[in-house]
């Protein structure tokens, strides 16, 4: 049995137990393994995707290194956002200023690669050398007669919510760019969806059904010349609840559109995400079309999903994910699973995130924020979870434990968003879950009564 | 064609990496303390830098990595970090219970000047440290070396902290590897153990970081170099670093600390590599060499003969840290391939580029340091296509476009398995490559050969 600090007491809270308000966007505590990441992980896990933009970390190596190629955000086109770009900042900079690097890599880096527009993030140490990043952006945009954005994306700012907001304000000025190309009257963006294993390809051909024209995903599969249009667009369709909110406000203010929030996981959530596209231009031939897509699709989804049903019925999960949104869905989506969610957390969810949370989850389930891996493992101990649904770290953790795993991070291989999403996402639970490997488990064999 | 970008022709760049071949220093640092039994590393800087680490030794291991962030904000980066870290300490000691935390710094905490030696006297003196617990650091600023420096830094720390010379003269020597797999680091302590020789062998992740599967999430596994081993170190007899860059620091700290003699050694890799090796243990610990020992090498060079053939005169590329791409090179030599490139982003000095050049001949092409990066050896590649190529995961990029053959080998492995469980050091490790390299060229022969020269018997 393991402590819960005393700083994090709040931050965990028992369904039907506990009647205190849950505590969150508190930043983490001193000494915890946290899961979380930095302003700068926010930052470029969302400007990432932006496949023909240049990305430049300007910092030392580490920056770079870490973030090279491993979101599996998928480009339809050009693959140059998938290689890393360093200034590759030593002592001399440190102590001399790391400007005149910077301006040459720019100048190197656009010379070669030709991009539509260019993406310079501040590491820790540029907050600190005081670097004027913003003046020699500007000057290399000047010259070179493309956009050169800064991303004010110091480690230590904030959380990595403060990232995302960073990210915003940077693509906020890519926005508004063109004004000449033709937009449809029923046009929207998407912004919030990373095109993660290809998903946002089965989310636009589900809009493309319904008469829907997208103007711009912001960011998967994204591209600089579609973003330059997107507030024409007369919606916004916004996805992952942390990293885009902010950029759709400034839409609206600026531009006057107006947005929903939505997600793409879970057949409820995936339905509504249609319906109140469809809702939202209220014109009846598409709506006819809407309630066509989706009755096609989730006819043909949920007999397959009955198969699953059968093995998975009276299961048990855990769910640790960056956005409670997402937790929402997954909570939802289990339970077409028969699945019963035990324990839920996020890294950056909100007072109102884990109200919601209550309210759609049984007595005695777990709710945490910003959690760590001893507290997780003991959770999940407690509750007797079966399936643990997280990301790259959690992964080994499950599986020492002897419990499933499926990631629904960076790292998932298959999309889970949209119908076939949920159908990939139940194939990818019930094979974790009902593996033969479980058998050989020492925790599992214990459980069943045999011998250890 | 990820890669098309990448021009043939070779100029020079004054400023920027592109796809780089190194990383940076902390991750070394929290590798090494991985390598010492309850141990937690701890970060002291922003979030992200803790996070990212964790991340990327869990995609190369495939395990649990645990370590703890001194979790800096704005205000940490304007008045010092001393707050944080007083606090993370009595809250890694009230919570996680580690023998040890080991500190590294970041590029952020360096900048502001953080002095973590006082601090962790003021932890000391304020009594935040419970009885028998230590805390000790190591500087690993991220603009100064690669995650190489950092882990022969955080090596040396232990030395500089924990090693004692108290008189007692211990029949031991010491073993220092450098940034290797835990497999590997099994091995060296495998032959070790079959000429009979007392040691102390540190880091030493294997078991950390490779654990099995058995039904529970440990904070700290069962391996590790032990705290008292560590101190014992300042009384053996001799020390043998293994890898100029990882391993000397610590191995030369132990001569001056503690009047431990030492030898830096490359890494034993293929046979003479670990002939070497085994001369050295033999003599540093005054015992012959085992029938058992003699029996793995044999078997190895009866291997290298059989198969001489299929290996001669094929070229390779190497890329990697450079104590390990210095040892591969000398598997190559010994099994009669030719090296074309060696790079490494970790600057290695000319002693290095001598060293290459001595083993590959002077046509060799040699480049470590700033600009050595995965685009430069790509261009390499370009110019001179080898036969195969030896690096890490990064490499997949390369070896698709050009359509020439990789074995995994290095850090990081993201997209197989194996390294952690099979060594490449010792003369074991020596024929797992050369069973790695046998199967890409004969296959290849196989699939390619025209029907009447295909074989059945090769």
């Amino acid at each position: 049995m393991i402590e819960i600090l005393d700083e994090r007491k709040r931050q965990v809270f028992e369904n039907g137990k506990d009647s205190y308000n849950i505590a969150c966007g508190k930043a983490s505590t001193a000494g915890s393994v946290s899961q979380r990441a930095c302003v700068f992980c926010g930052s470029r896990v969302v400007l990432y995707p932006i496949a023909d933009a240049l990305h430049l970390v300007h910092g030392p190596i580490g920056c770079a290194a870490y973030t090279w190629d491993i979101r599996g955000s998928l480009s339809s086109g050009s693959e140059l956002y998938r290689l890393s770009f360093s200034t590759d900042l030593r002592e001399n900079e440190v102590i001399y200023g790391g400007e005149k690097k910077l301006y040459a890599s720019l100048v190197e880096l656009i010379d070669q690669y030709a991009p539509k527009a260019a993406f310079v993030y501040s590491t820790c140490i540029v907050g600190l050398i005081g670097d004027d990043v913003d003046a020699v952006c500007a000057r290399v945009s000047r010259e070179k007669g493309i956009p050169v954005l800064p991303v004010f994306s110091e480690g230590f700012k904030g959380t990595k919510k403060d990232g995302y907001r960073a990210a915003c304000e940077a693509v906020f000025k890519l926005v508004g760019r063109d004004n000449t190309t033709p937009v449809s009257p029923f046009s929207i963006n998407i912004l919030g969806d990373f095109n993660l294993a290809g998903e946002i390809w089965i989310i636009k051909e589900y809009y493309r059904k319904m008469g829907i024209e997208v103007t711009s995903c912001i960011t998967g599969d994204g591209r600089v010349d579609e973003i330059g249009r997107a507030h024409k667009a007369k919606l916004n369709v916004v996805q992952c609840s942390g990293s885009m909110s902010y950029l759709a406000k400034m839409m609206k203010e600026t531009y006057g559109i107006p947005f929903i929030r939505v997600s793409y996981f879970g057949i409820e959530d995936m339905s509504s995400a249609l319906y109140d596209v469809a809702n939202f231009f209220d014109n009846k031939e598409i709506i006819e079309k809407t309630q066509k897509v989706v009755l096609e699709e989730v006819s043909t989804l949920l007999p397959q999903l009955e198969s699953f049903r059968r093995d998975l019925e009276g299961k048990k999960a855990a769910i640790y994910v960056g956005g409670s949104f997402k937790a929402f869905s997954l909570v939802k989506a289990l339970r077409h699973l028969g699945i019963q969610t035990v324990v839920v957390g996020s890294q950056t969810g909100t007072q109102e995130d884990y109200n919601y949370l209550k309210e759609i989850t049984e007595e005695g389930t777990i709710i945490c924020d910003d959690t760590n891996p001893l507290e997780l493992s003991k959770f999940i101990l407690e509750k007797g979870a079966d399936l643990l649904i997280g990301g790259v770290k959690e992964r080994p953790i499950a599986y020492k434990m002897g419990i499933a795993f499926c990631d629904h991070n960076h790292e998932r291989k298959e999309a889970l968003a949209g119908f076939e999403g949920m159908l990939n996402f139940s194939r990818e639970v019930h094979s974790s879950i009902m593996s033969p490997v479980w058998k050989y488990s020492p925790a599992r064999i214990k459980h069943a009564g045999g011998a250890e | 064609m990820l890669l098309r970008h990448t021009p043939e022709e070779i100029t020079e760049r004054s400023a920027l990496t592109i796809n780089p071949a190194k990383t940076c220093q902390p991750i070394g640092a929290m590798y090494a303390a991985l390598g010492v039994h309850k141990c937690l590393p701890h970060s002291h800087g922003s979030q992200g830098c803790c996070a990212y680490h964790r991340s990327a030794l869990t995609r190369h291991y495939k395990d649990p990595i645990m370590a703890t962030t001194s979790s800096f904000t704005e205000g940490a980066s304007v008045f010092g970090g001393q707050a944080n870290i007083l606090e993370a300490i009595t809250n890694i000691f009230a919570l996680y219970d580690p023998d040890v935390i080991a500190v590294h710094t970041t590029c952020l905490s360096e900048v502001i000047g953080d002095d973590l030696a006082q601090i962790i006297n003021k932890a000391i003196t304020e009594g935040k440290i419970p009885e028998g617990k230590r805390v000790l650091h190591t500087n690993t600023p991220s603009f100064k070396g690669s995650h190489v420096t950092g882990y022969a830094n955080m090596t040396a720390s232990f030395v500089q902290y924990f090693s004692e010379k108290t008189g007692a003269k211990l029949d031991q020597i010491n073993l220092i590897p450098s940034f290797i797999e835990p497999s590997d680091m099994s091995e060296i302590k495998h032959i070790a153990d079959e000429m009979g020789i007392k040691y102390v062998m540190f880091p030493d992740t294997s078991d950390v970081v490779n654990g099995p599967m058995d039904g529970k999430f440990r904070m700290y596994p069962r391996g590790g170099a032990t705290l008292e081993q560590i101190k014992s170190a300042g009384d053996s007899t001799k020390t043998l670093a293994l890898g100029r860059l990882g391993a000397s620091a610590a191995a030369k700290l132990l001569d001056t600390k503690c009047k431990v003699p030492c030898e830096i050694l490359d890494l034993p890799i293929g046979l003479s590599g670990t002939d070497t090796f085994v001369d050295a243990l033999r003599l540093a610990a005054g015992v012959a060499v085992s029938d058992s020992v003699m029996l793995e090498r044999g078997q190895l060079l009866d291997v290298m003969l059989d198969m001489n053939q299929y290996t001669h005169g094929k070229t390779v590329s190497l890329v990697g840290d450079p104590d390990l791409v210095l040892g591969m090179a000398q598997f190559c030599r010994d099994v009669d391939m030719k090296v074309l490139h060696v790079v490494s982003g970790s600057a290695a000095g000319p002693k290095f580029d001598a060293r290459i050049k001595e083993l590959c001949g002077e046509e060799v092409i040699v480049k470590t340091g700033a600009n050595a990066d995965m685009f430069y050896f790509h261009q390499l590649i370009k110019n001179h296509k080898p036969d195969l190529i030896l690096g890490n995961t990064y490499c997949k990029y390369i070896a698709r476009d050009e359509g020439i053959p990789l074995i995994r080998i290095g850090f990081p492995i993201y997209d197989r398995v194996g390294h952690s469980y099979f060594p490449v050091v010792g003369y074991r490790g020596g024929l797992r490559l050369l069973e790695k390299v046998l199967d890409i060229f004969m296959d290849k022969q196989d699939k390619e050969s025209p029907e009447e020269s295909f074989e059945l018997v090769m």
